[in-house]
């Protein structure tokens, strides 16, 4: 058989070694599909460390244990540029009501309009930039982290014609154009010019799934629900065979496959066993955190506040490649009714939570380097419906991070004029936001990603100007 | 929505859920805490071992979430979000149906040929039944699937919660999966419960807008009802199916405001499929207006309820569809799409890709498409060709469905459902019944990536979760074996789940990982028996969990 079991007698100095001698070879860098080195019967997957200014071609994942790839791949992102950009998306999911996270108290057509769910005057901090608007008073940390500048406000995003339906309009959102046929992610799209044939962690689900934003159509991306739940746990496995038995799982993911099926399920194995290497420093381990915080994050808000603690752990790791992360926000906005409640408990959780974690990035130096964007998929409907909103167009968006330019994009429009559905009429596009975030943070071409989307500078676009994000 | 809406909801989202209905989403959460809370994931610590596998299925309260009064949220499913199936590849032009007949396999069965034909065409086979098989005329074989007698037999324990409890799929949150699942592990017509799967994917609702589990069932009838059945007949019987109706927003579709869902939905994604030139956006507007009339009550104490045809919510005027014009209905918008000259090739095209990964080449294409016309829209005719067809015996693997993989490792080792986890461990992998992503339904062609296999590792740990060694029993318990070598403890493991088939390199990885893993850690006597129960589950995971057992 081929070399699959045949880890143990390599160790990684060796392999480094080989892969230095086949680079000095002049051999080219190796990527899926490409035809195998003869005779080695290896799998046809290959991994590109870089390590010193020096690409290392390695060939076969068959002969490496996952161990050592994850050694090698560490090794190799540590000599990697430090200033790498990282965009964080948390969605708010249901279509969260922008004229409570940012009410216009001073409008007395929105107290017509919201007559129970109004908020009053004086209840939040002002908005500085629009004196109409006030912060609903649990957002008092997105106020603070504004007031320092470093909160960029779209009070009414969204596009033409807007859609009510909340799996069309989040889909418009995900794969970032108006388009149901769409399948790629946008930011899965930004992975596939900017990504790594090898590097799951790259695109970053921090979910049970992946999220539609993050699917790729050529690189890997990963899925994880947290690094303390990727444990690989099972009944009756224990010391002394953990280590070799998920070791030996992931070899079955670097073996030959005869069909694409077969393929897909050895790279799923394989896959799962890099991130899990990866990430396994992270986890809870023996009831003892497996990294620590420089900052108190709350206790309150289910998965989101451990999610982001770890994830600006793993950011702080440079070793990692994490260039896009997904996360949902605390609960759902899809507030038909109870919105009083409902809106309050899971936006002052859910903001607590990214507070936390832009003062975490802040204390581990950082914050330059990762923006957080905060979406949903529509805003609701400004007319109440007894205790509750029905869906609507508008919403409201934010960035946040030291980086960005923290100027509001696109004014509000105010409740005078409706759209024919009585929805709040938009001021900027979201492309427009997504092509300034990967001309301006992200270093690629809007168009490559964004149809028609141009480079993302700030200027005209095919959808409206398209802002100075980052200062 | 219109301001003639009978059905009570003038605004479908202007009604707000009834306190208290939690989402799919929510529920999921709460059964993962649950899970987690109960059986604690960290790994042990050495030393003392308690022996707590079995701590996870105790609840101690069980939760109702009774949902009958939710009304219908208002969403739009679209076709083609990420992660929706890749359409099948349904050639624009494809040649005419042909009366000859397919190619078909003429040998008698082989073991790996029995071994897939009841990983696809079932849900794995259960101890020796491929064996069984080998031998026999292929034929006869593949009609013992599609030809069965009578109805079907459930053999085995009833299905249980982990209470022991008998199951109430129409009313607990996870147990409608868990109800079909038993149906899938015990029936002796298991191509039907296949089939129905299949039409559960290919006409797509989710209890997320349909919002009651007691209408997703009668929609499980009734493609149980019509697996193997006539085409037609289906679909007309799905087009005023009330969870269909609510779906895709039949109930809203009059002849004041036409609402143009379903009459999308049924060319597009059930019929005749896109981009073909098949049917124009006027051939929808139209269709819409064939479909009015269908409609339900609404009230505060049942949500809706009583479906029924109102003729005076019907348009009743001409309709020009596909060139054709006449006064027609629903029943005529049926008749249309199944006789439209580009239909047979969808279907058959369709139907074949949740059996063959790699599209039927055009002899084949036009002999299916001539056995399904010459039966009248038969799905037998056309399921019993493929069956026997070469791309599917000897062609290359495909990726097994989460449900159908936890289906076959509970066949495997023959256990009962006797715990609900399922629900949310085979949504954790990427599919949970009865709420497919999209209208579209699941992406068959994509079911892994990084967690939704660890998932399924996580769904095998489970399977194995009653029947596994404990590595450390409590005093005057059996101890496992303290001298099994190598070669016996793989033998055991594979024998643990059936036999199942490993390519060569797979067999030899965790055959060397058996050899290797006890050198010179199993040392001292106290040793050598727990080491030896931890090989054992170690091997039962990697073999349960292996790239190949992903595959059939």
């Amino acid at each position: 058989m081929a070399r699959s079991c045949s880890c143990n007698d390599f160790t990684r100095a060796q392999l480094m070694r080989a892969g230095v001698a086949q680079a000095g070879r002049g051999l080219p860098s190796i990527e899926r599909g490409m035809p195998l080195p003869a005779g080695t019967g290896m799998d046809r997957r290959a991994f590109l460390l870089r390590t010193a200014g020096a690409v290392l071609t390695v060939y076969g994942a068959a002969a490496l244990s996952p161990r050592h790839l994850e050694e090698g791949i560490a090794q190799a992102a540590a000599a990697a540029p430090p200033n790498q950009p990282v965009l964080v998306s948390i969605f708010m999911e249901g279509g969260w009501d922008a004229l409570s996270v940012l009410a216009p108290v001073k409008e007395a057509r929105y107290h017509e309009l919201r007559p129970s769910l109004g908020l009053a005057e004086g209840a939040g901090a002002p908005f500085s930039e629009d004196e109409s608007l006030m912060w609903h008073p649990q957002a008092a940390g997105l106020s603070q982290l504004h007031a320092e500048g470093k909160v960029t406000v779209f009070p009414a995003i969204g596009y033409d014609p807007p859609d009510e339906s909340h799996f069309t309009s989040r889909h418009y959102w995900e794969v970032g154009e108006l388009n149901a046929q769409t399948r790629s992610g946008w930011m899965g799209r930004y992975l596939d010019i900017a990504g790594d044939p090898s590097n799951p962690l790259q695109g970053l689900s921090l979910d049970y799934s992946l999220a539609p934003a993050l699917a790729t159509t050529r690189v890997p991306v990963a899925a994880m629900s947290s690094p303390s739940d990727y444990n690989f746990w099972a009944y009756g496995l224990d010391e002394p065979l953990t280590g070799p038995t998920l070791e030996t799982f992931g070899q079955l993911g670097a073996l030959p496959a005869g069909s694409p099926a077969f393929a897909q399920a050895r790279a799923a194995s394989l896959d799962t066993s890099i991130i899990r290497n990866q990430v396994a420093p992270f986890a809870e381990h023996e009831g003892k955190p497996g990294f620590t915080s420089p900052v108190t994050y709350p206790s309150t808000g289910g998965e989101f506040p451990a999610r982001l603690a770890v994830l600006a752990a793993m950011i702080a790791d440079e070793a990692l490649p994490i260039k896009c992360v997904s996360l949902n926000a605390v609960g759902s906005y899809d507030t038909h009714s109870d919105e009083r409640n409902t809106l309050s408990t899971n936006l002052g959780e859910t903001v607590e939570s990214v507070v936390a974690f832009q003062r975490d990035l802040e204390a581990r130096k950082l914050d330059g380097r990762v923006i957080i964007q905060l979406w949903s998929e529509f805003g609701r409907r400004p007319r109440e419906n007894g205790s509750g909103t029905d869906h609507g167009a508008a919403g409201a968006a934010f960035l946040i991070g030291s980086r960005v330019k923290g100027k509001m994009v696109g004014e509000f429009p105010g409740l005078s004029k409706l759209d024919p559905n009585e929805n709040l009429v938009n001021t900027s596009d979201y492309r427009a936001m997504y092509a300034g975030l990967l001309g301006q943070w992200l270093q690629t071409e809007a168009g490559l990603v964004i149809p028609e989307a141009g480079t993302g500078l700030a200027g005209p676009s095919a959808y409206g100007t398209v802002p100075q994000l980052i200062t | 929505m219109s301001a003639v809406d009978t059905a009570g909801t003038s605004s479908a989202s202007a009604k707000a859920p009834a306190p208290g209905a939690a989402s799919n989403q929510d529920q999921l959460r709460r059964a993962r805490a649950h899970a987690k809370s109960g059986h604690g994931h960290a790994p042990h610590g050495k030393g003392v071992h308690h022996p707590t596998h079995h701590k996870h299925v105790k609840r101690s309260k069980r939760r109702k979430h009774r949902r009958k009064h939710k009304p219908a949220t208002h969403v739009t499913p679209v076709a083609g979000l990420p992660g929706a199936p890749a359409p099948p590849a349904i050639p624009v032009n494809p040649p005419p149906p042909s009366s000859s007949p397919p190619p078909a396999v003429a040998a008698s069965i082989s073991l790996s040929q029995a071994r897939r034909l009841l990983w696809r065409a079932g849900f794995g086979p259960t101890p020796g039944q491929a064996e069984k098989l080998v031998g026999q005329p292929l034929e006869a074989v593949v009609q013992g699937l599609t030809r069965p007698v009578g109805a079907a037999t459930l053999s085995g324990p009833e299905p249980t919660d982990d209470e022991g409890n008998a199951l109430e799929p129409a009313d607990v949150w996870g147990e409608d999966h868990c109800w079909w699942l038993d149906r899938m592990i015990r029936s002796d017509q298991q191509l039907v419960e296949r089939m129905t799967f299949i039409w559960h994917d290919w006409f797509a609702n989710s209890n997320e807008k349909v919002n009651s589990q007691q209408r997703m069932l009668d929609q499980n009838a009734l493609f149980r009802e019509h697996a193997l059945g006539n085409f037609q007949d289906l679909f007309l019987a799905v087009t005023v199916n009330p969870a269909m109706l609510v779906f895709l927003d039949g109930i809203y579709n009059d002849r004041y405001e036409p609402n143009e869902n379903y009459g999308r939905e049924m060319m597009e994604l059930f019929s005749l499929g896109a981009d073909r030139g098949a049917y124009t956006e006027t051939d929808i507007r139209e269709m819409a207006r064939a479909l009015t009339g269908w409609t339900a009550e609404w009230t505060e104490s049942s949500g809706l309820q009583n479906f029924h045809f109102d003729a005076s919510r019907h348009d009743a005027g001409n309709k020009t569809v596909f060139g054709q014009t006449g006064k027609w209905n629903y029943e005529d918008a049926v008749r249309l799409c199944v006789s439209h000259p580009l239909h047979a090739s969808f279907f058959v095209s369709k139907l074949w890709s949740y059996f063959v990964p790699a599209p039927p080449d055009e002899a084949t294409l036009a002999s299916l498409q001539g056995l399904y016309l010459a039966s009248g829209y038969g799905i037998r005719a056309v399921v019993e060709a493929i069956l026997q067809h070469p791309d599917f015996l000897q062609g290359p693997d495909l990726v097994t469905p989460p449900v159908v993989y936890n289906a076959g490792l509970l066949r495997a080792i023959g256990r009962p459902i006797d715990t609900t986890a399922w629900a949310w461990l085979s949504a954790s992998a990427g599919q949970q019944l009865f709420y497919p992503p999209n209208v579209s339904g699941w992406d068959f062609t994509h079911w892994l990536d990084t967690s939704t296999a660890k998932a399924r590792w996580e769904m095998a740990s489970y399977v194995t979760a009653k029947t596994y060694p404990n590595p450390w029993p409590p005093e005057g318990q059996p101890r496992y074996s303290e001298t099994e070598d190598p070669a016996a403890a793989l033998e055991s493991a594979l024998a643990y789940w059936g036999d199942p088939l490993l390519s060569g390199e797979s067999r030899e990885c965790v055959a060397a990982f058996a050899a290797s893993c006890l050198e010179g850690v199993a040392t001292a006597q106290w040793q050598q028996s727990p080491y030896r129960a931890i090989r054992q589950n170690a091997l039962r995971m990697l073999i349960a969990t292996a790239p190949d057992m992903q595959v059939s």
